[in-house]
């Protein structure tokens, strides 16, 4: 049989048992077998049961994505794997905290750009901006390329979380 | 119910028991002292002292794939542990089910490079199908229980359990059962019976079809064999096992082609290539296996059987995917295969088999044994022939003569040949060896080995000895490491480097000061004497057999090649035997 060698980029929702050492074995899993992250977020979303969710962005061949789903799935802390791009629409978004500093009409448009992509500004002093913005990656791309000229210093981004759209659970 | 209190150290004698186990392979230090103490204390479970930490997983792998049953291991914190990755390593790529018990500094000191620290399940992580930092002593009682579970379930695999030394001491209740549900970890083991169906659809219109099976069907057990030889035997298809299915479907019987991949037989290889369908039973598209992967089966459809979903798809793309225990498909695929009153192609099938003929007609594992030095393959084959009439267990380390005893001892059981397929751990086969005899002490219990592979984990001799286990190594000495040596012939223009074994020592000397016996042998004609006498004597044996230092195992697949352009012997000066690309592979 044949498959596709087309690199796909795909998002990944895994749910874990949150216990220590399971990050460890899903980056373990990707280093030692060499898939790619993009992206990698993690945190509790269920206090009592006591479980994670791991949205993972990852790029590969239609083999190789099969292959990092199937890996996934053999770790012993790891209840559910899902791949978000071939199981039907989902919204994903990431949140980025920007740096930007300067003065005088720099300043004026990067405050300008932030209106127009609807990111707020979550701290200023006189010479800087902390911008807060929300959105699918490539508008986040966007934003901090257009921020370079206008004084970027600083960015921190979480990753992207994702879930499917609909009136179904993970 | 009040639950028993208990020590840490008593929970985990009691879990092993509660598991059925009756032995361990240890080393003891100060971190499993306690466990150690509670050993002194009891005589349900026998501990196999060892005289390294790598040799005690795989005394254990040798006890479990002899048995079916999991091997159990303790060794101490830091460099214990540490030693022991070699053979968790070995286990994991060879699926053989392993608890292994590590000490580990008190959990107050976890992080503060306290004396014997190493991070366990840090180190452990990616050559264990699982492991447990037990924090809690209320969780002790469960981890071990859990342990077991995930070792021998499924894909089986070596699981870790690094024990805290205080939550050996503490006291804590004994608060589970053997029998464990988990929450997330429920492997499949029924196969989808659509797919069976489509299966049986298939292999009834294939004109050339050939059965490949793998490690998978003697992990499913005895029965799995038993079901593979009867749909083969239905079916009349030609069956090639791998390096790690061998006994899974008697080497004996005229289906069989012999083992296949980069040593394995001409008739298999070109079988493989030529098929139009094929069955694929719990093996994994090894490169060992397949050979250029572009060219693997050119024109056939493939059905793969494997427990682990991960297996599918990995190196070869196949057309119908099968997840679920050996035993249990082949069972429900005999079913369908009767019940649709299914039939092969005897035409199809008549012709397929007198091309398969014509391909044995080669004799690709013919010799030229001479009067005056022992050819390795006829080593092996005396063997063979001369213990036929007892129950004999083979183990291997590796490099040639591991290739060597693959081809010319025939397996009809499965759980009779213990080797390291995946790792390739030269050091396995003398541990493993005494792990087999402590499952089977009456069986006959031999390891096939070089003297380079012997040497690295020579000092269990010393175990042997302490135990009385008539363990027989059988070295075919060459005073090279072979398999190197022949890839330097073949790929370095013979240039030898550091693969000739200098400065050995003398392996009858060396026998007897340990208190083994050692048996030399040089010429052909006392071969017969010397492995009688080494049968009869019920101690262990050191075989030193001067053998062939120039022999090369064929036939072989060169890296890179497919499985239609096999070696069957030495190439022509000045001909490259592999090409560059084929020489980047290992």
């Amino acid at each position: 049989m044949q498959m596709s060698t087309e690199i796909q980029c795909h998002t990944i929702s895994v749910l874990v048992d949150n216990e220590s050492g399971v990050l460890a074995r899903v980056i373990g899993l990707f280093s030692g077998r060499g898939y790619n992250i993009e992206s990698l977020t993690v945190s509790e979303v269920d206090p009592r049961e006591k479980l994670s969710r791991i949205t993972l962005v990852t790029s590969g061949t239609e083999m190789v994505i099969e292959q990092i789903k199937a890996q996934l799935s053999r770790l012993v802390p790891i209840h559910k794997v899902r791949d978000l791009t071939v199981e039907g629409a989902h919204v994903s978004r990431e949140l980025a905290l920007i740096k930007v500093a300067g003065t005088g009409d720099k300043r004026v448009e990067a405050l300008r750009i932030a209106d127009i992509f609807r990111a707020n500004v979550v701290d200023s002093t006189n010479e800087s901006f902390v911008f807060e913005i929300v959105g699918k990656t490539d508008k986040l791309d966007a934003f901090i390329k257009l921020m370079e000229p206008l004084g970027l210093i600083d960015v921190a981004r979480t990753g992207v979380a994702a879930i499917a759209r609909g009136a179904e659970a993970l | 119910m009040a639950q028993e209190t208990m020590s840490g150290a008593k929970i985990v004698l009691k879990a092993l028991v509660d598991q059925g186990v009756d032995v361990i392979f240890g080393y003891p230090g100060g971190a499993v002292l306690p466990i150690y103490d509670e050993l002194f204390q009891q005589n349900q479970i026998k501990h196999v002292l060892v005289r390294h930490e790598q040799a005690a997983v795989h005394a254990a792998e040798g006890y479990a794939r002899s048995t079916g049953k999991v091997g159990v291991v303790l060794v101490t914190s830091g460099p214990g542990a540490t030693n022991a990755v070699t053979g968790l390593t070995d286990a994991l790529m060879d699926s053989i089910p392993v608890v292994c018990l590590t000490g580990q500094v008190p959990t107050h000191l976890i992080g503060n490079d306290a004396f014997q620290e190493a991070d366990t399940t840090g180190i452990t992580r990616q050559c264990t199908k699982h492991n447990y930092l037990v924090k809690k002593s209320d969780d002790l009682a469960r981890t071990m229980h859990e342990a077991f579970y995930v070792a021998t379930t499924g894909r089986p695999g070596p699981v870790v359990v690094d024990l805290p030394k205080d939550i050996l001491m503490l006291p804590a209740p004994y608060n589970a059962t053997a029998k464990v549900k988990h929450k997330s970890y429920k492997p499949q083991v029924k196969g989808d019976l659509k797919k069976i169906e489509e299966a049986v659809k298939m292999l009834a219109n294939a004109k050339k079809p050939i059965i490949y099976g793998g490690g998978g069907i003697i992990n499913s057990g005895p029965g799995a064999s038993q079901l593979l030889t009867n749909f083969a035997r239905t079916t009349g298809f030609p069956v090639t096992l791998t390096l790690m299915g061998l006994g899974a479907y008697p080497a004996s019987d005229k289906q069989f082609l012999g083992m296949l991949g980069m040593h394995g037989t001409y008739e298999a290889n070109m079988a493989m290539h030529d098929c139009d369908v094929m069955l694929c039973v719990g093996a994994r598209f090894d490169d060992r296996v397949t050979g250029l992967l572009s060219a693997f089966a050119p024109n056939s459809k493939k059905i793969h059987i494997d427990i682990d979903p991960s297996s599918i798809n990995k190196n070869v793309a196949v057309d119908l995917p099968i997840i679920g225990d050996v035993a249990h498909v082949l069972e429900d695929m005999l079913k369908v295969w009767k019940s649709s009153q299914a039939k092969a192609d005897a035409k199809a099938l008549d012709a397929w088999w007198s091309e398969i003929n014509g391909w044995r007609k080669i004799n690709c594992l013919a010799f030229d044994q001479g009067s005056e030095i022992i050819k390795p393959q006829y080593a092996i084959r005396r063997l063979y022939e001369l213990t036929r009439g007892r129950e004999t267990f083979i183990t291997t380390e590796v490099g040639q003569h591991q290739m060597w005893a693959a081809q010319h001892f025939g397996f009809d059981k499965p759980n009779q040949w213990m080797t390291s397929g995946g790792l390739g751990t030269m050091g396995y086969g003398f541990p493993a060896a005494i792990g087999v005899q402590m499952a089977h002490p009456d069986a006959l219990v031999v390891d096939i080995s070089g003297e380079a592979s012997f040497m690295m984990n020579m000092q269990e001799l010393s175990t042997a000895v302490q135990y009385r286990l008539p363990v027989k190594v059988f070295i075919l000495n060459n005073m090279y490491m072979g398999m190197v040596r022949q890839w330097q012939e073949l790929l370095h223009g013979s240039r030898y480097s550091e693969s000739y074994s200098e400065a050995l020592p003398d392996f009858v000397k060396l026998a007897e000061s340990f208190g083994a016996v050692g048996i030399r042998v040089h010429k052909p004609d006392e071969l017969d004497g010397a492995i009688k006498e080494m049968m009869a004597v019920d101690r262990p044996v050191l075989m030193d057999i001067l053998v062939d230092q120039k022999e090369n195992c064929y036939p072989m697949i060169p890296s890179g090649k497919p499985h239609n352009q096999m070696l069957l012997g030495p190439v022509a000066a000045g001909t490259e035997a592999i090409a560059d690309e084929g020489k980047v592979l290992v």
